[in-house]
């Protein structure tokens, strides 16, 4: 008699305790000593002058003052444009749709550097416009404003996509009724289509807000340079000027960070709550409204903002790559190639940081999909408490803030490892795993929407043909999830390739990443060169979105984030 | 090959209501069952416990000497040597048609000529030889559940169950489908247990039918011996047409019932009621029988269908080759009736 298993499940024995120890080395341990050391130093009085410091208090207040302003900005800009691309009937929708999501995936300090560029006295564009303000006249985005500005800038597309998810289930004919019953346009938008669309807004609020308090790479460029910190500048700053209290320190303000991102959600969660509308019946075509003759006045009006958010700092960008020096004018005469030549050929720190960025790009996008391939298999096959634990534990290393993952990385591995007596602090290891910690879920979200996606019944043919676990896994799972993986991989080395704020904090001497190196470039006062660099990843992104983008008809609806 | 015994199998998914409770059954070697029950009445359940995809909570599923399944363990599907064809036909799209139905060779490390000999012979016995390099989103409904059917020929597996195959069919291709299942399980000799909610299908196909109703088997037999002396309230209502009527009928009677004693027990009125089946092929006109009123008179095409009411208000059934009208008051005579 054959020997019967008690395994009755699809999956291997080893799968379950394989997921659960990569998702505690991964989230779970860092989070964990984070919220241990803060803890302890908190108990033990150490570095409690942080709080009687006035800096620590207008940290704070700039933090909250940024993130609250750049959520306004980001719910006014975003929503417009989710109400008028969802719902009328305004020509060239996708093209508007990529065009405005794009400013998300380029990375802050690109788009804060762009900004810098296209206004302020030096700005090579406004030069050779000849409208530059004079010399030594005060730049305007160095100011809690321009944080604020450039933050909801930055993250109006999260609004944005948050509502057109919503707006998108937005059944046709609940409008139609609506304006049979007799209700004008705007009675139907007053009375039908805001409370059902409420809820993306709040979520969409809620995480342009989240996104603000935590990001570093704004107020780093055109914070610093004036002396305004907010939380995560505070930081970096901290760290830079290292000495004994820091980690203390360190700990302490990601606990902050994290409570005001909490505090945010937890407002969240209260505004969302008895909003949970069921939207029933047809959700198909949601046209519903012509425009008439304010439907050229919306195209042209869209045409504008995305000129000024996203075509001139662009331009600003380029031509402050294109001059030779910092404060000349963009002319046949001046353009050169100079700074590209220098960045690709000369500098070393440039060189290295593209090894180092391709690197850990590269690794953590191929080196995650191994987990991420396992770990969706699971959750899809052993729906449940415990998937939705792991799936929970995976998301919060991403949804954190950036700055505060690093710090936790850095108190975990700050002394030598265990058992075998080396340190990965410093190295580019401990970098790489941090990034592992952060692009979990990214890399997660398309292959577990594929697997849940994949009929069921396509493993069980597989069985009963007598295929085993891997056999299963090459045959059928693997090139039928492939495009889904495909995705991951490019989403996860799109982010990482410029990724600054957990690297900001982890490098060190020759482990400078892309977003690194762009940042040092523009605090020693090579604009150029940053813009040159900043330049060549703007491409790179523009390249990687469009190559997802001809993938995406082959991708479960959801996987792209600028798409839905 | 070798019989197939369900023992005591139960399920229970911890919804309070076990799925499948205490079935026991035997399929002989070479037959060809059919699980018919009401959706939800746990049939697929057992099929998938036969299968390997579930394990069962208690008892045991017994092939030929191998104990396949019980609560303390089961075989995994994928060293049952059992095929399948799932209601959704389960075709792998990234694989031609051709790869598709050799996979399991392929798996059991079958390649080159031989590989392609038995594929092509699988194929053909579907006839879907000029197919076996398209890809399955290219094939109509008929030919991809011909596709899964071939996958099932390619090795000789002991038992092939098939999960509903013909609910996503329309009618027509539906009979030619029935044609082929026939002739698959002539041709292989395989034990064959089909999950149908379709009693059709089931008396067409099956040499024994099992009735399922709400995680329980009510009764196993032949189609013919199914038809003729169902067991109980349950699988009388369930298979074939008929109305139940309750009479007062004495229990040391035979339970094929003729027409004097149902004309005496509707003339009685005291004394037990009990159950009986009248088919409506057993209603006829006739000036000799009782008068039943017409509540309503359809057209089917070969013959009017007649819903009848006794004076007792009891609902019949009955044919006729005439259009009667509705309201009528007219003699029927019920030749023979079954005791539930």
């Amino acid at each position: 008699m054959p020997r019967l298993s008690a395994n009755r499940s699809s999956q291997p024995v080893w799968l379950l305790p394989f997921v659960i120890i990569a998702v505690c080395l991964l989230s779970g341990l860092p989070l964990a000593r984070l919220l241990y050391a803060g803890l302890r130093f908190s108990i033990e009085g150490r570095a409690t002058g942080l709080f009687s410091e006035p800096s620590t208090w207008f940290a704070i207040r700039n933090t909250l003052t940024t993130a609250v302003g750049g959520m306004v900005i980001s719910v006014l800009a975003g929503a417009t444009f989710a109400f008028v691309i969802t719902l009328t009937d305004v020509r060239a929708k996708g093209f508007f749709s990529f065009a405005f999501v794009l400013p998300m995936m380029i990375p802050p300090q690109v788009t804060a550097l762009a900004w810098v560029q296209m206004s302020g006295p030096a700005s090579p564009l406004l030069k050779t416009l000849g409208i530059a303000p004079p010399l030594g006249s005060p730049q305007p985005l160095y100011s809690l404003g321009g944080i604020a500005l450039l933050l909801g800038v930055q993250h109006a597309p999260l609004v944005f996509l948050a509502l057109k998810a919503g707006l998108a289930s937005l059944p046709r004919d609940g409008v139609e009724a609506a304006r049979l019953a007799g209700a004008s346009p705007l009675r139907v938008f007053r009375d039908i289509i805001l409370p059902l669309a409420l809820p993306g807004l709040i979520a969409g609020a809620a995480i342009a807000f989240v996104s603000g308090v935590g990001n570093f790479g704004i107020p780093a460029i055109l914070g610093i340079p004036a002396s305004i910190f907010v939380l995560p500048t505070l930081i970096y700053s901290r760290l830079s000027s290292f000495g004994a209290g820091t980690f203390a320190e360190m700990s302490q303000l990601s606990m902050v960070i994290a409570v005001i991102a909490g505090l945010g959600l937890v407002i969240q969660q209260r505004a969302l709550k008895g909003r949970d509308y069921r939207i029933i019946g047809l959700s198909g075509q949601n046209a519903a409204f012509s425009l008439g003759l304010w439907r050229l006045v919306a195209e042209v009006g869209f045409s504008l903002v995305l000129f000024f958010v996203l075509v001139a700092p662009l331009a600003a960008l380029i031509a402050s790559s294109l001059v030779p020096a910092y404060g000349v004018p963009l002319t046949p005469d001046t353009v050169s190639l100079d700074a590209f030549a220098e960045i690709l050929f000369r500098q070393s720190v440039t060189l290295t940081a593209f090894a180092n960025s391709l690197f850990l790009a590269g690794t953590t996008a191929c080196g995650l999909l191994l987990f991420t391939v396992l770990t969706a298999y699971l959750l899809a096959r052993r729906p449940g408490r415990l998937a939705d634990t792991i799936t929970g534990l995976i998301e919060i290393p991403y949804a954190l803030p950036g700055i505060v993952l690093a710090v936790a990385f850095i108190l975990l591995f700050a002394a030598p490892l265990p058992l075998v007596n080396v340190s990965i602090y410093g190295t580019i290891w401990i970098i790489l795993i941090a990034y592992f910690s952060s692009f979990f879920a990214v890399s997660l979200k398309p292959v577990a929407s594929a697997f849940l996606q994949l009929d069921p019944s396509l493993e069980e043919a597989a069985r009963l043909s007598g295929a085993g676990f891997g056999r299963r896994m090459r045959d059928i799972l693997v090139p039928l999830i492939a495009p889904a993986a495909g995705a991951s991989v490019i989403l996860v080395f799109l982010i990482a390739c410029s990724e600054l704020t957990v690297s900001a904090l982890l490098w060190s001497a020759g482990t400078q990443t892309l977003g690194v190196a762009i940042f040092n470039l523009d605090d020693s006062g090579s604009s150029d060169l940053a813009s040159a660099l900043s330049v060549l990843v703007v491409v790179m992104v523009v390249l990687l979105m469009l190559m997802l983008e001809m993938l995406a008809k082959h991708l479960p609806r959801g996987v792209l984030p600028w798409r839905n | 090959m070798a019989q197939l015994i369900l023992n005591h199998l139960s399920k229970d998914f911890g919804t309070g209501r076990a799925a499948v409770c205490d079935v026991s059954l035997t399929v002989r070697e070479g037959g060809f069952l059919a699980l018919l029950g009401p959706s939800g009445c746990g049939k697929t359940t057992v099929l998938r416990m036969i299968a390997g995809f579930e394990q069962p909570t208690d008892g045991s599923i017994v092939l030929g000497e191998r104990t396949l399944a019980d609560a303390s363990g089961a075989l995994p599907p994928e060293k049952r040597n059992m095929a399948m064809v799932f209601q959704s036909y389960a075709l792998w799209p990234h694989m031609t048609v051709a790869q598709n139905a050799g996979y399991p060779l392929k798996v059991r490390g079958v390649t080159g000529a031989t590989w392609e000999t038995r594929v092509r012979e699988a194929l053909s016995v579907v006839r879907l030889e000029e197919f076996a390099h398209r890809r399955p989103a290219d094939l109509s409904g008929g030919q991809r559940q011909r596709v899964a059917l071939a996958r099932c020929l390619v090795t000789s597996p002991d038992v092939v169950l098939l999960d509903e195959p013909l609910a996503n069919l329309d009618r027509h291709l539906k009979a030619a489908m029935e044609e082929t299942f026939r002739e698959f399980h002539a041709r292989s000799g395989a034990t064959m247990i089909y999950v149908t909610h379709d009693q059709g299908e089931a008396m067409a196909l099956a040499t024994d039918i099992a009735v399922m109703s709400e995680g329980r088997l009510m009764q196993v037999a032949s189609p013919q011996e199914i038809y003729a002396r169902p067991e109980g309230r349950i699988v009388g209502g369930l298979v074939g047409q008929g109305a139940i009527l309750d009479l007062p009928l004495p229990d040391h009677d035979p339970r094929l019932v003729p027409w004097p004693t149902i004309e005496a027990a509707f003339r009685q009125t005291a004394g037990q009621s009990r159950p009986m089946l009248v088919r409506p092929e057993h209603v006829v006109s006739d000036p000799h029988g009782i008068m039943l009123q017409v509540i309503s008179c359809v057209f089917e095409g070969e013959r009017f269908a007649l819903s009848l009411r006794t004076a007792g208000g009891q609902n019949l059934k009955a044919y006729s080759a005439t259009a009667m009208e509705s309201g009528l008051l007219r003699p029927f005579l019920i030749r023979q009736g079954w005791l539930l």
